[in-house]
């Protein structure tokens, strides 16, 4: 679908009268809309081969003494596809080592790392603001006192329940104030969302200064920075669905997105209702954002950075944007969640913490190469 | 009608009986297509900002809508747009009722509004990005209204988009970044988008701000080549001599109302103007193309609205 293949114009129409002064590029380069739009059909099928290929790379990474082919054996012997790698099972132990540790764990990053990245980039479109993350509405923190909520009083199996809960408390109360106020605009939805946050923030930390301790601290800051460590085929299922419902859902609002590119009014005159669009989206992002963050905790960066990183590379057209976003998001979150458990193996990290060490200074690097788009 | 009749031709154009300057909106006659919008108010917070407006512009030529800052201009084109629904509340008067908004016979508040986006395009001031968008995509937008939500663009939508950014006179810069244009080269862009959207009604927000002179005249001239296309055009300006140059037929507004509506010859004279900006204006006749210019000298600093 490159936009380039017609021939360079060669100007203005000969009859047009007087037309003004044309501006040659500010150094002669080719315009960098241009550069990136030229390998437009190319983006989506490697962001396709490069998650497959980061899945079975990555499964086969970990600390436990366990060889490519043996983890792809096993694998294989699941799927019912045991012929054709070989058709030794492997044993129980490191067998369930592949299939219910690392493959969901896998899983579940590619499944939470998609959604996030389409997530983000719904919000920074609808609420035109860069800085727009999926946990705008006070998700994060809606789901952050749930969970910690639970996690001080034990109960932990509640705990995606509880964050899940709430992630969609935090979306009534935003939605609710920023509705109160009058039309949703951007500027209302990122304050009532910020209102929204701090109270929930305020409690969390109020809720864990005076009732957590000893390991419950170490438990909550974990789930705080986001981690897929103990991620199952419930997980997996829960992430993987509600990213492939929701998600493709909104990868598939592309027009409508690009019709907010100039402000509500622009969206409104190119016949978008502009008040439905933005109350669907929004609960939309949220119910997302909250299924995610009941598997993973709130994993920052990735909804945040990953679309403007996607963005300088294919332009600001969502079409290619957002399902771009979403493989590079899974990929992206694959990789970091790899490097969380065997960088300091035995010990893990919380991959919040990886996503923020790897993502920022790439974004920086991407910043730079990009700056005169800045 | 070519270029050079109608720059001396008596600036009348659709033949309307001349209106006399005092008697509110009364132009052309309903129904002969066109805009036609009657009994337009809006108010926010209480405040009325419109304030029983009607309006019209003619098919096929170019309409001012004229007016001090303040005076509703822009908040008239959102609501003939459709961006704004009118309010109910109008002050006491002869003209009461509820609002209606027609275009070439059809009533353009109660249209869908993916149809009225094929009908009619709004160019707004000073619409902005901070994305990196390339100047064929932003045209593109145009076409959102013209295809399924979710179909890409297809090559006779780029073939639209392109011919827009020719008319425009914008066809070297379809790769550009917008964020790296000019001011000017950025209006144009808009009115490219606008165009895109192949609208036989064209609504602009101050199409010729911050642009300089070459540029408004520029502007002007697509605005002239549309309205010979067929295409009504209502462009709300600042420049009153730029209106008097270019417009076939002006509306002006004061503080939320309609004061004076007609040919640029009949509506642009010291008895609507000295009031409406509270200064002394003197009109003289361009010796060549006969069109009236203005000149001003301060006036009342508090006019009688």
């Amino acid at each position: 679908m490159s936009v380039l293949e017609h021939a360079p114009d060669p100007g203005p129409r000969p009859g047009a009268p007087s037309p003004l002064p044309r501006r040659a590029g500010p150094d002669g380069s080719v315009p960098t809309a241009a550069r990136a739009r030229r390998g437009a059909a190319w983006w989506v099928p490697t962001g396709v081969v490069a998650l497959v290929a980061t899945v079975l790379v990555t499964v086969t990474i970990g600390p436990a003494d366990l060889a490519v082919g043996d983890v792809w054996r096993s694998i294989a012997t699941h799927l019912g596809l045991g012929g054709l790698l070989g058709s030794e099972p492997l044993g129980p132990l490191q067998d369930g080592m592949v299939w219910q540790l690392r493959l969901p764990r896998v899983l579940t990053a590619a499944a939470v790392g998609a959604g996030l990245a389409v997530c983000g980039v719904v919000m920074q479109s609808l609420t035109r603001n860069p800085l727009a993350d999926p946990y705008l509405l006070g998700l994060s923190s809606g789901a952050s006192l749930g969970a910690v909520l639970v996690l001080v009083a034990g109960l932990t199996v509640l705990l995606p329940v509880a964050a899940f809960g709430g992630a969609v408390l935090a979306l009534v109360a935003a939605l609710g104030l920023a509705g109160a106020l009058g039309t949703l605009t951007p500027t209302r939805t990122v304050l009532a969302g910020l209102a929204v946050s701090q109270l929930a923030a305020a409690a969390t930390s109020f809720v864990i200064f005076w009732s957590a301790t000893g390991d419950s601290y170490r438990e909550i800051l974990s789930w705080l920075m986001g981690s897929v460590a103990g991620a199952t085929w419930t997980s997996v299922a829960v992430a993987g669905v509600a990213t492939l419902v929701v998600g493709t859902l909104l990868a598939s609002t592309g027009s409508v997105l690009d019709a907010f590119t100039f402000g509500d009014t622009a969206a409104s005159a190119l016949g978008v209702d502009v008040a439905r669009v933005r109350w669907a989206l929004l609960v939309g992002v949220a119910l997302l954002t909250g299924a995610l963050v009941s598997q993973s905790g709130s994993i920052g960066f990735v909804g945040l950075i990953l679309p403007h990183a996607v963005r300088l590379l294919t332009g600001a057209r969502h079409r290619l944007l957002l399902p771009l976003s979403a493989l590079f998001g899974a990929t992206f979150l694959v990789w970091a969640d790899t490097l969380a458990r065997t960088v300091f193996a035995p010990r893990e990290l919380p991959v919040g913490i990886v996503t923020a060490a790897i993502g920022a200074p790439v974004f920086a690097l991407l910043l730079w190469r990009g700056r005169r788009l800045s | 009608m070519s270029e050079t009749l109608r720059t001396t031709a008596d600036p009348v154009v659709d033949g309307a009986p001349r209106p006399s300057v005092d008697v509110p909106g009364r132009a052309s006659a309903p129904g002969t297509g066109g805009l036609d919008a009657a009994r337009v108010s809006w108010s926010v917070d209480g405040r009325l900002i419109l304030d029983g407006v009607d309006c019209t512009a003619p098919p096929g030529a170019v309409s001012g809508l004229l007016g001090p800052n303040g005076s509703g201009k822009s908040t008239l084109l959102r609501v003939l747009a459709g961006v704004r629904a009118p309010s109910s509340d109008v002050s006491p008067g002869p003209t009461t009722g509820p609002a209606a908004v027609r275009f070439a016979g059809d009533d353009l508040l109660t249209m869908p509004r993916r149809r009225r986006a094929r009908v009619l395009a709004l160019v707004e001031q000073d619409a902005t990005t901070d994305l990196p968008l390339a100047v064929l995509d932003a045209v593109l937008l145009g076409r959102i209204p013209h295809r399924s939500l979710l179909a890409g663009d297809s090559a006779a939508d780029r073939a639209v988009a392109l011919a827009a950014l020719a008319q425009v006179g914008m066809s070297g810069f379809a790769d550009r970044e917008v964020a790296t244009l000019s001011g000017g080269e950025r209006q144009r862009v808009h009115m490219a988008r606008a165009l895109a959207q192949e609208p036989a009604l064209i609504l602009l927000d101050e199409p010729t701000n911050h642009l300089d002179i070459a540029a408004q005249l520029d502007a002007m001239r697509v605005l002239r080549e549309l309205a010979d296309e067929g295409v009504t055009v209502l462009a709300a300006l600042h420049d009153l001599n730029l209106a008097a140059q270019t417009c076939d037929h002006v509306v002006v507004l004061s503080a939320g109302r309609v004061v004076a509506a007609g040919a640029v010859r009949d509506v642009l004279v010291p008895d609507v103007l000295d009031p409406v900006y509270g200064v002394r204006c003197e009109v003289l006749t361009h010796p060549r193309t006969g069109r009236p210019v203005l000149t001003f000298a301060p006036g009342n600093p508090h006019p009688g609205r």
